[in-house]
C-alpha cells in the first residue's frame, strides 16, 4: 500500500501559490473535530501583496474581449469539472457526500452561468440616452476595480464562486478571503484557476481570519468595493470595515438575503454583477 | 506687485501674459459697451422669515433658531431663515414617516400627477425661481432662466413618467420604495440638486426630508409653497433648513432607510463613516479636480468654449468642473493665448444683470478658500493669469483665472478649489493624457476634445470617470446618468439608473426570514 | 508638377488669358491640406503671409458644429439696452451696404436707394449715412452720379454673380468695367465649383486674379456659406479667400434659402482673426441675406465684438448688406428717441 501524498494548503497570488509572509497556519478541523490540514494564516502584508498583484493584472483583464473573458471562464467551469472529487472530498470534512456533491455539481454550473454573461451584461444594463440636444449619449457598465471580497462558510466553496464569478465576469480583479472555517476547496479552487487561462492576479485567493484581515481589507484605498457577505452576523466587524471604506469612499456591498440562498438557483442574478460595476456616461455632439 | 489673491481691489491684476484684441489701438474706437440689462426682482415676493416645512406646513422650530441668508452679489440680508436641531428633524422625518404608508401604497399614475404639477409649475414660475436663485446663490441670470429651472422642470417631468412604469426598469424585479429618505444638497445648484434628489425619490413611492445648504435655502422654500400649490399630500416632501448639525442629525436618524449627499468629499466621507452598520442605503455624489483634455486636432475654437464653459460656468462651484486643463504641449501655446484672450470677454459682475457670464462667489468663506488656494499656486511657483474685467466694489466675487506652468504635484493641480480657476498642464501622448487625468483620488468627468473620433471611443474608455464629455462640457440631462468613480461618490442620478437608488427589490428579500 | 503648376500661375496672374488652359490641376488633394497651400504657394508667386500659410505656420482647424452654434446662441442672447442699442444702431446704419440686387433694377430704383443710403431718414437729420450701396455692374454709373459728393461707396456684384462660373475672363472683364464705371468696392463669389471639386487651386487663382482686376478697390469674396454643406468648409473657404487676397469674406449672396446665420458670422470672425495673428493683415467681414431686423443687427455686432474686438467695429472692416434691415433699424432708433413704438407707413419706402 502506497503512502499518500498530503496537499499542503497555501495561498493563491498573483498566479502563484505563497505561503504567508508570517509563516503562519491554523488548524482546520472536520465537523468531527479532527484536524484534516493546516491552512495558511495570511497576514495583512498578505493582504497588500494580493492587492497589489490585482491591481496590476486588472487592467489587461478589463481590456480583454467579452468574448474572450467569457471563454476563459468558461475554461475554468471545464477544469473544475475535472477536479470534481476533489472538491467534493473537501467538503466532505464538513457535509454529508451528497450535500457536497450537490455543492460542487451547483458551484461548477454557476460558474458557467456567470461566465455567459460576460458578453450580454452591457446589453441589459447599458443604455442610449435621448438627451434634450443634438448629442449621442450612452451609458456603459464599467468594472469598479479591485474587490474585496469576505466569503462565508456557508456552502464554502459554492458561496465563494457566486461572489467571485460574478465579480471578475466584468472585469474586475479580486481579493478573495475564504471561508475562515471551510477554506480548503478554496484553496483548491486557486488550483483549477492557476490552470485554466485565468491571468495570475485575477483572482487572487487569501486564508486567515476574518476579525485580522477584513478591517484592513475594507480601509485599504487601492480597494474599490469590498463585499461584506462574509461578515454577516458578525455586526461589530460590519461597522468596524464599513467605516473603514469611508476612507477611500470604497463601495460596500453586501449579499442579498436572495443571494445568500446559495444553493437555490434563483440565488443567481446579473444584478449581482451590478454590485461590482460602475456606469459610465458620455456625451458626444451630432453634427456635419 | 498687487496681491493676486484680492480680486476685489483692482483691475490691473498681475497679468504675465495678458493678452489683447487683435490691433487693439488706444484709438477713438467705437466701444461697444452694453449697457446694464437687470432682470427685474419684482417677481420676487419674499418673507422677512421662513420656518421649517414639516407635514405640508411651514412650522416654527421648536427652540426657535435662525439665521439669516443673505445675496452673495450685495451681501444684503434676504430673509431669516429657521435653523432646525434635532428634535425639529426628528418631527420632520416622524411626518415623512406618517406619509410614507399613504404614499407608498398610491398607484404610480397617480404620484406621476403630482410630480407632472410639480413639474408645470416649475415651468410657470421659472422666472421667479430664477430670479430667487440669483439672488441667493450668486450664480448669472442666464445660467438660473437657461440651465438650472429649466433642468430642474426636466427632472420632474422625466421622474414623473417613470413613476407607473417602475416595472419596466428593472428586468425580472419588483421595485418597491425603501420608505423615508434623508437628502442633503450643496448650495452649487439648489433647485436643481433638490430636483435631482425628490423626483427619483418620489417617483419610486419614498417620502423625503430634505435639508438644502446653509447659504441657499430659498428656492427650496419657494418649492415647499410650490409643494403646497399643487396639494402634495403633507409630509411627503419635508424641507427642514440649517447648517452642518442640522444635516447630521438627519443623516444619522435612526427613522430613515435612505441618504442622499450630494457635497465635498470630506463630508461625505463623514457621513459614510457615521452611519456605517446602519443598513442605510447611501449615494454620495462627491468633489471632482475632472480633466479637460485638449488634442492638437481638436476643434480649438469649440475647445476653448469648452475650457471656458468647464471652469466658469456657475463661477466654477461645480463639482465637475474641468478645473485641470491637460493641452498637448504641441497646441498648448495657441490654446493658452485663445483661453487669455476669451477670459477678458467673461462679463462679471451682478448676476441679475442677463449679460454678466460670471455672477459672485457663493459665500464669503468659499472665496476666502478660493483666495487660499490661489495664493497657494503662486506660492508653488506656477503662473497667474487673471481677467481684468473690473469687479463689483461689494459683494463677493473672484475674477476669471488661469494657472499656467502648473505641476501635476502642485495643489491648485490636485485639490478641488470650487471657483473660477483653471490649472494648465501639458502632456505630449494619448496615454500620457489619460495617466495624468487618472492621477487623482478622484473620478466624477472628464473631458476629451479630439477630432478624431477613434481616440475619442479610447479615450473615453480609459478615463476612470463616471461622465465624459467628448467635444462638449457641463452638458445635463435628466436621462443621463450621472455620478462619480473612486472619491467622486458612488450611485447615479438621472434616467434609469437615478431609480436604483430608491428602489428596493422584493426578490431581493426572498428567504430573508423563512 | 509643382514646376509645372509655378510656370503656369505666373503666366496666368501675368497674362490672363491663359488661366483656364492649365494642365496640371491640384484636383485630387484633400481639401485644406497643406499639400494643396504648399502647391498654392509654388504657383502664385505669393507675398510672404501666404508662403507662412502654405508651410503650415497656418493652422485651418476643424469646427464642431454643435459648439459653434451653442456659443454663437449664447452670443445672440445678449440682452442690448438703452444707449448701446442707440449706438449699436447707428453704427449698423454705418456699416450697411444697401443693396439691391434684381433683375428688375431700374435706374429709377436705384437713384431712389442712393438718396435713401445718403439720407436714411429724412425726419432726423443725425442719422449718418449708411456704407455703400451694393448693385449690379450696369447700374454703377448711375449710383455713382447719384451718389456724387456723398461720401457713400457704390459697391458691385461682379464675376458672374451668383453662380460665378462664368468664363474667368469674362468675369475679370466685368469686374474692371464695374470699375470703370465707378464702383470702389468689387462683391465676387467664390468659386464654389472648384473649392466643393477639390481643386482649391483654382479657387484660389481665380480670387487672386481677381484681386489683380481690382487694383485699388477692395474686393470681397462671397462665399455663399450656406452651400459649402459644412462648417469645416467654410472655414478653409475663408481662410483660402483671405490668403488669396480677398479684403472682406461675405458669407452670401441672397440668392439662396440659406445666408448669414450667427454661426457663420461667429465662424468667419475666427478665420479673419487667425488669419490676423498669422498675417497681421485685417480682412474685413461682410454678412449678408436674411437680415432684416435691428436686434439681428446688433447680434452680428455683438459677435464681432467679442470675437475680433472693437478694431472690427468700422464699415472699414465691417458690413451689413441687406435691402430691407434699415427701415426697421430706423423704427427701433425712433422708438428709442420717442419712447413710442412706430409703424412702417412712417419710414420711406424707397
Amino acid at each position: 500500500m502506497s503512502i499518500d501524498v498530503r496537499k499542503t494548503y497555501k495561498l493563491y497570488v498573483n498566479g502563484a501559490f505563497p505561503r504567508s509572509e508570517s509563516g503562519r497556519t491554523y488548524p482546520v478541523n472536520n465537523s468531527r473535530g479532527r484536524l484534516v490540514a493546516n491552512a495558511v494564516l495570511g497576514s495583512r502584508k498578505d493582504l497588500r501583496d494580493a492587492v497589489i498583484a490585482a491591481r496590476a493584472a486588472q487592467n489587461g483583464w478589463a481590456k480583454r474581449s467579452a468574448y474572450n473573458r467569457a471563454q476563459i471562464l468558461y475554461r475554468v467551469a471545464e477544469v473544475m469539472q475535472g477536479r470534481r472529487e476533489q472538491f467534493i472530498t473537501e467538503l466532505r470534512h464538513g457535509v454529508s457526500a451528497a450535500a457536497a456533491e450537490r455543492e460542487v455539481d451547483a458551484t461548477i454550473d454557476r460558474w458557467v452561468w456567470y461566465a455567459g454573461w460576460a458578453d450580454k451584461f452591457a446589453q441589459i444594463t447599458g443604455a442610449s440616452n435621448p438627451v434634450d440636444g443634438p448629442y449621442f449619449n450612452f451609458t456603459v457598465p464599467e468594472p469598479v476595480g479591485v474587490v474585496g471580497v469576505v466569503c462565508p462558510d456557508d456552502a464554502p466553496l459554492l458561496a465563494f464562486v457566486s461572489r467571485v464569478a460574478p465579480c471578475i465576469v466584468s472585469g474586475n480583479t479580486c481579493v478573495v478571503l475564504a471561508s475562515e472555517r471551510w477554506p480548503l476547496a478554496s484553496v483548491t479552487l486557486g488550483e483549477a484557476l492557476a490552470t485554466s487561462d485565468v491571468p495570475g492576479g485575477v483572482v487572487n485567493i487569501l486564508t486567515g481570519r476574518r476579525a485580522e484581515i477584513v478591517p484592513w481589507m475594507a480601509g485599504h484605498a487601492d480597494i474599490d468595493t469590498i463585499d461584506l457577505t462574509g461578515c454577516a452576523g458578525d455586526r461589530a466587524l460590519v461597522v468596524t470595515a464599513e467605516q473603514a471604506a469611508a476612507a477611500s469612499v470604497s463601495r460596500v456591498v453586501h449579499a442579498t438575503p436572495r443571494e445568500a440562498q446559495w444553493a437555490n438557483e434563483s440565488s443567481q442574478s446579473p444584478y449581482t454583477i451590478g454590485s461590482f460595476v460602475e456606469y459610465k456616461t458620455v456625451w458626444h455632439p451630432k453634427g456635419p | 506687485m498687487t496681491d493676486p489673491t484680492n480680486s476685489n481691489t483692482d483691475a490691473a491684476a498681475p497679468m504675465a501674459a495678458r493678452s489683447s484684441m487683435p490691433g487693439r489701438e488706444p484709438s477713438s474706437l467705437f466701444r461697444f459697451e452694453y449697457a446694464p440689462a437687470l432682470e427685474s426682482t419684482a417677481v420676487v415676493s419674499l418673507q422677512p422669515s421662513y420656518g421649517l416645512f414639516i407635514g405640508g406646513r411651514f412650522v416654527k422650530p421648536k427652540n426657535g433658531g435662525s439665521f439669516v441668508t443673505i445675496n452673495p452679489a450685495t451681501e444684503a440680508p434676504l430673509a431669516q431663515i429657521a435653523l432646525a436641531d434635532e428634535a425639529d428633524v426628528d418631527a420632520a422625518v416622524r411626518a415623512a414617516r406618517r406619509a410614507f404608508r399613504s404614499w407608498s401604497a398610491l398607484a404610480g399614475k397617480e404620484r406621476a400627477k403630482y410630480l407632472y404639477r410639480i413639474a408645470r409649475v416649475l415651468q410657470e414660475r421659472g422666472r421667479e425661481f430664477a430670479v430667487l436663485e440669483s439672488m441667493n446663490g450668486g450664480k448669472p441670470i442666464k445660467e438660473s432662466r437657461d440651465v438650472d429651472i429649466p433642468l430642474a422642470a426636466a427632472h420632474f417631468f422625466h421622474y414623473a413618467g417613470w413613476a407607473d412604469k417602475l416595472e419596466y426598469a428593472f428586468a425580472g424585479r419588483t421595485p418597491q420604495p425603501l420608505g423615508v429618505a434623508g437628502q442633503v444638497i450643496p448650495w452649487n445648484f439648489p433647485l436643481l440638486m433638490a430636483a435631482w434628489k425628490l423626483a427619483p425619490a418620489l417617483a419610486c413611492g419614498n417620502t423625503v426630508v430634505l435639508k438644502p445648504a446653509e447659504t441657499t435655502p430659498l428656492t427650496a422654500l419657494l418649492l415647499a409653497e410650490v409643494m403646497q400649490e399643487i396639494d402634495l399630500p403633507p409630509g411627503v416632501v419635508n424641507i427642514i433648513t440649517g447648517a452642518g448639525a442640522t444635516g447630521a442629525a438627519l443623516v444619522g436618524h435612526k427613522g430613515i432607510d435612505k441618504v442622499a449627499f450630494t457635497g465635498s468629499t470630506a463630508v461625505g466621507k463623514q457621513i459614510q463613516s457615521a452611519i456605517a452598520g446602519s443598513g442605510k442605503r447611501l449615494t454620495l455624489e462627491l468633489g471632482g479636480k475632472a480633466a479637460n483634455i485638449i488634442f492638437e486636432d481638436a476643434a480649438i475654437d469649440q475647445a476653448v468654449e469648452g475650457i471656458v464653459n468647464g471652469i466658469y460656468f456657475n463661477q466654477g462651484h461645480v463639482c465637475c468642473a474641468g478645473s485641470r486643463l491637460l493641452v498637448q504641449e504641441s497646441v498648448a501655446e495657441l490654446v493658452v493665448s485663445r483661453l487669455l484672450r476669451r477670459i477678458e470677454t467673461l462679463r462679471v459682475g451682478d448676476p441679475l444683470d442677463k449679460n454678466t457670464d460670471v455672477g459672485a462667489i457663493n459665500s464669503q468663506a468659499q472665496l476666502d478658500k478660493i483666495r487660499c488656494l490661489v495664493q497657494a499656486g503662486v506660492a508653488e511657483g506656477a503662473t497667474l493669469h487673471q481677467s481684468a474685467w473690473p469687479l463689483p466694489d461689494k459683494g463677493y466675487f473672484f475674477a476669471p483665472t488661469v494657472f499656467t506652468d502648473v505641476a501635476q504635484s502642485h495643489r491648485i493641480a490636485r485639490e478641488e478649489i470650487f471657483g473660477p480657476v483653471l490649472s494648465v498642464l501639458t502632456f505630449r501622448t494619448p496615454d500620457e493624457a489619460v495617466q495624468k487625468a487618472n492621477n487623482t483620488p478622484y473620478g466624477l468627468s472628464a473631458g476629451i476634445w479630439s477630432e478624431k473620433s477613434s481616440r475619442v471611443l479610447w479615450m473615453a474608455e480609459k478615463l476612470r470617470a463616471g461622465v465624459v464629455w467628448a467635444n462638449t462640457f457641463n452638458r445635463f440631462d435628466p436621462t443621463s446618468p450621472f455620478g462619480g468613480y473612486k472619491e467622486s461618490g458612488f450611485g447615479r442620478e438621472g434616467g434609469r439608473h437615478g431609480l436604483a437608488a430608491y428602489c428596493q427589490f422584493a426578490e431581493d428579500q426572498a428567504g430573508a426570514s423563512t | 508638377m509643382l514646376g509645372g503648376l509655378v510656370t503656369h500661375a505666373g503666366e496666368a496672374l501675368g497674362n490672363e488669358q491663359m488661366v483656364d488652359d492649365r494642365d496640371e490641376p491640384v484636383a485630387h488633394l484633400p481639401v485644406g491640406s497643406i499639400t494643396v497651400m504648399a502647391a498654392l504657394v509654388a504657383r502664385s508667386n505669393p507675398p510672404d503671409w501666404v508662403r507662412a500659410f502654405a508651410a503650415g505656420a497656418v493652422r485651418i482647424p476643424a469646427v464642431d458644429a454643435v459648439g459653434l452654434e451653442a456659443r454663437a446662441a449664447a452670443l445672440t442672447g445678449r440682452s442690448i439696452k438703452k444707449a448701446s442699442k442707440i449706438a449699436a444702431l447707428r453704427l449698423a446704419i454705418e456699416c450697411m451696404d444697401l443693396t439691391t440686387l434684381e433683375g428688375t433694377d431700374t435706374p429709377g430704383k436705384v437713384r431712389a436707394m442712393c438718396a435713401k443710403a445718403v439720407q436714411p431718414d429724412p425726419r432726423d437729420a443725425s442719422i449718418p449715412s449708411v456704407a455703400a450701396v451694393c448693385v449690379y455692374p450696369e447700374l454703377v454709373a448711375i449710383a455713382k452720379h447719384s451718389l456724387q459728393g456723398s461720401g457713400v461707396k457704390v459697391a458691385s456684384v461682379a464675376g458672374a454673380f451668383p453662380s460665378g462660373l462664368g468664363p474667368l475672363p469674362t468675369r475679370l472683364d466685368e469686374i474692371r468695367r464695374a470699375i470703370d464705371a465707378g464702383a470702389d468696392e468689387i462683391d465676387i463669389v467664390l468659386n464654389r465649383s472648384a473649392f466643393l471639386a477639390g481643386d482649391l487651386a483654382r479657387a484660389f487663382d481665380d480670387i487672386a486674379a481677381s484681386k489683380l482686376a481690382c487694383g485699388a478697390a477692395h474686393l470681397k469674396v462671397i462665399l455663399e456659406a450656406g452651400e459649402l454643406g459644412t462648417y469645416d468648409n467654410v472655414r478653409r473657404a475663408s481662410m483660402l479667400a483671405m490668403a488669396a487676397g480677398g479684403d472682406f469674406i461675405k458669407t452670401s449672396t441672397g440668392k439662396i434659402g440659406v445666408n448669414a446665420t450667427p454661426p457663420f458670422a461667429l465662424l468667419m470672425s475666427e478665420a479673419i482673426r487667425d488669419h490676423f495673428e498669422q498675417t497681421g493683415v485685417k480682412v474685413g467681414l461682410k454678412l449678408a441675406g436674411g437680415i432684416r431686423t435691428a436686434k439681428q443687427s446688433w447680434q452680428y455686432l455683438v459677435i464681432v465684438n467679442e470675437t475680433l474686438g472693437p478694431d472690427w467695429l468700422t464699415p472699414h472692416l465691417f458690413r451689413l448688406g441687406a435691402s430691407s434691415l434699415l427701415n426697421d433699424v430706423l423704427m427701433q432708433l425712433r422708438m428709442q428717441a420717442t419712447g413710442l413704438y412706430q409703424r412702417p407707413d412712417d419710414f420711406t419706402v424707397d
